[in-house]
């Protein structure tokens, strides 16, 4: 046998932790079909979003006699001539057009419109004379399209969070509750584990986003909505690279505290506290994602800017520096949290047993 | 030489090591013995880095340990564990690779070893789907498989189906002969009086004793004798310099210096006829009383 020579260099053990780790993630079926069901639910909403947006073709409406005159005026509507009022009904009922427009002096319009089974509003509104109306601060994107990237935004990092959040925590334990942490603490430090870790699962997080990027701008552009993604393009960059450090901290916070605990059973209960800084900024952004002053402050909150941040440059809101500021303040927050996290874990990882105190393990 | 310099550490206020100290010669087995809770398992933790001590140090060859070092060691904990869900061959290439071997030599490394411990038709199996024996062989490969140039074992024995002591028994000596420290703890006096060459014994977090077995057993018992006469020997009660712990009808056992023993040779063979005559060796077990108690 050949023996080793001086050990793993630090950098290459904490490679092989996360190669273990991605390793095993990746021969789990229930990793690859919560991802293959996620990568499903975003296609959906992106074609559904696009059924949506393309709904607004011109309707057709039958025109009969000097209703024709009414109907060229309104540049929204298709006209198809029919011979009388009877034949008209008859074409809307077999749903050739989706209405008819017939001469009928009794009205103001000198027009009358029949539809089959509801009142056709579009055909209405542009027979209709409508008020000007001046919009004092328009918004820059629709309000609905507004509420599905902020669900977008917020659902994606929620649920990467969760996901590998939940699967670090119970690799954690499941090395603590073995006991295989003994023999791995006798070869390597607490700290090359505790990154080895968070890498491992931090890269499968980042492929995850990287598929779910590429299906939706694949989807975008099939489904040829361009303009939505030149609209949307750079607030999925920042949130890529927000997503990038936001989740490595959050990663580092799921590694200590699931380090307290020594069975797969306490995991929930010890990592809650995580999951409620992870579920905050979904709430939030779902609920306020219309509230300039809410979203101001998630956008530099460090828990919630991953989310708030991209928001307010998709909404544009943010000048151009804001990014990088609450870019910067997320980046000390990661690295204080990381340091403190790794104290946690190297102090926790050999206490067996009963919960370890948050206290004890910060003192170590 | 692995040696341990006035190790002390304490839990909260109770101090569980004092002072300890010992060495670990190269090529020699070394039993490391004491109840349970006397500190066996706190010192092999500072030995391996697992934990730090309060004060004192350990040194390989006159220098203190460093981290890659201890890379080299191979290490059973007291509390077992694998990777359930992780293939036994795979596993054990893993830890190899993350001591330092390249992928090649360990995986190499792997199957020589799970050949060794007859382990082979199970190297594609995940661990948890292995009966317990073959757990705790698997145990020790995963302390042997990048080839250590330290043996620390926590109670390697414990648990162990009588084939498995003997294959591991067998290992150990071979890591040993090869020039390999090699440092066990166990309960099993009888195991450990086998196959030691030198011994320590550690109560209550202070080393008692510690030395080769012969020197100890030199210096902490008396030399038995056990005399076996056709007729009754209560007569050498009386003989100066014996003290006789046994005596029932032609069988005596007593204690006393080599030339005393002696003498009550010579002075049973003027009696009459002598059926047997032995010096005995002192066990490990009442060794370990004497220092102990």
């Amino acid at each position: 046998m050949s023996g080793a020579s001086g050990g793993a260099a630090p950098r290459d053990a904490v490679w092989l932790v996360a190669q273990r780790e991605m390793v095993s993630r990746l021969r789990s079926k229930a990793f690859l079909i919560s991802t293959g069901i996620l990568l499903l639910a975003v296609l959906a909403s992106v074609l559904v979003g696009g059924l949506l947006s393309t709904g607004s073709t011109p309707p057709t409406v039958a025109v009969v006699g000097s209703a024709a005159t009414v109907v060229g005026h309104a540049d929204g509507l298709k006209a198809v001539p029919a011979p009388d009022s009877d034949a008209a009904e008859r074409m809307v009922r077999s749903g050739k057009v989706d209405a008819a427009v017939i001469p009928d002096d009794s009205t103001p319009a000198h027009v009358a419109v029949i539809g089959r089974s509801g009142v056709p509003n579009s055909v209405v509104e542009q027979l209709s004379i409508s008020p000007k109306v001046t919009l004092l601060e328009p918004s820059k994107q629709p309000a609905l399209l507004t509420y599905l990237v902020a669900l977008g935004f917020g659902l994606v990092f929620f649920m990467s969070a969760m996901t590998f959040g939940q699967t670090i925590a119970q690799s954690v334990v499941e090395e603590k509750q073995t006991r295989v942490v003994e023999i791995l603490l006798s070869t390597i430090s607490a700290r090359t584990l505790m990154a080895g870790k968070v890498l491992g699962n931090s890269l499968l997080a980042f492929a995850q986003i990287a598929a779910i990027t590429a299906l939706t701008t694949g989807a975008l552009l099939a489904t040829g909505q361009k303009v939505l993604l030149t609209n949307l393009g750079p607030s999925v960059i920042w949130f890529a690279v927000f997503f990038v450090v936001g989740f490595v901290m959050i990663a580092a916070l799921y590694a200590a505290t699931a380090a307290l605990v020594s069975r797969q059973e306490d995991v929930g209960s010890a990592t809650a506290p995580v999951m409620m800084l992870v579920l905050l900024p979904y709430i939030l952004v779902i609920s306020f994602n219309n509230n300039a002053t809410v979203l101001g402050i998630m956008s530099y909150v460090p828990f919630s800017a991953m989310v708030g941040m991209p928001m307010r440059l998709f909404t544009g809101a943010a000048q151009w520096w804001e990014p990088l500021l609450s870019l910067l303040i997320l980046l000390l927050t990661a690295a204080a949290v990381i340091v403190i996290g790794a104290s946690i874990y190297g102090n926790s990882l050999l206490r067996t047993g009963a919960r370890v105190r948050f206290t004890e393990a910060l003192r170590g | 030489m692995l040696e341990l310099h006035d190790i002390t550490r304490s839990f909260d206020s109770r101090r569980v090591l004092h002072d300890v100290g010992f060495g670990v010669a190269p090529g020699k087995l070394t039993g490391f013995v004491g109840a349970n809770g006397a500190g066996k398992t706190t010192t092999m933790r500072i030995i391996l880095g697992v934990l730090s001590a309060d004060s004192g140090t350990v040194t390989l060859d006159g220098a203190a340990l460093t981290a890659s070092d201890r890379r080299r060691f191979g290490y059973m904990p007291e509390e077992r564990g694998l990777y359930p869900k992780m293939r036994l061959a795979e596993q054990l290439t893993y830890l190899a690779r993350l001591h330092g071997c390249g992928h090649v030599a360990a995986r190499a490394n792997a199957r020589a070893l799970l050949e060794r411990l007859g382990l082979a038709e199970r190297a594609d199996d995940p661990v948890e789907k292995l009966s317990l024996g073959n757990q705790q062989r698997a145990q020790i490969a995963a302390a042997l498989v990048h080839d250590p140039a330290v043996l620390v074992l926590d109670e390697p024995f414990s648990g162990l189906d009588p084939l498995a002591v003997e294959t591991v028994q067998t290992v150990l000596k071979e890591y040993a002969a090869r020039g390999v420290p090699v440092l066990f703890s166990s309960h099993q006096l009888d195991i450990v009086e086998r196959i030691c060459d030198d011994l320590v014994i550690i109560a209550d977090g202070e080393v008692r004793a510690a030395g080769s077995r012969a020197a100890l057993r030199a210096e902490y018992s008396q030399p038995r004798y056990e005399l076996l006469l056709p007729e009754d020997a209560g007569w050498i009660a009386a003989e100066p310099g014996v003290a006789v712990v046994h005596l029932d009808d032609g069988y005596a056992l007593f204690e006393a210096s080599p030339d005393v023993a002696q003498r009550v040779l010579h002075a049973a063979i003027g009696r009459g006829p002598v059926a047997g005559f032995s010096p005995l060796q002192p066990s490990l077990a009442q060794i370990f009383r004497e220092v102990v108690g």
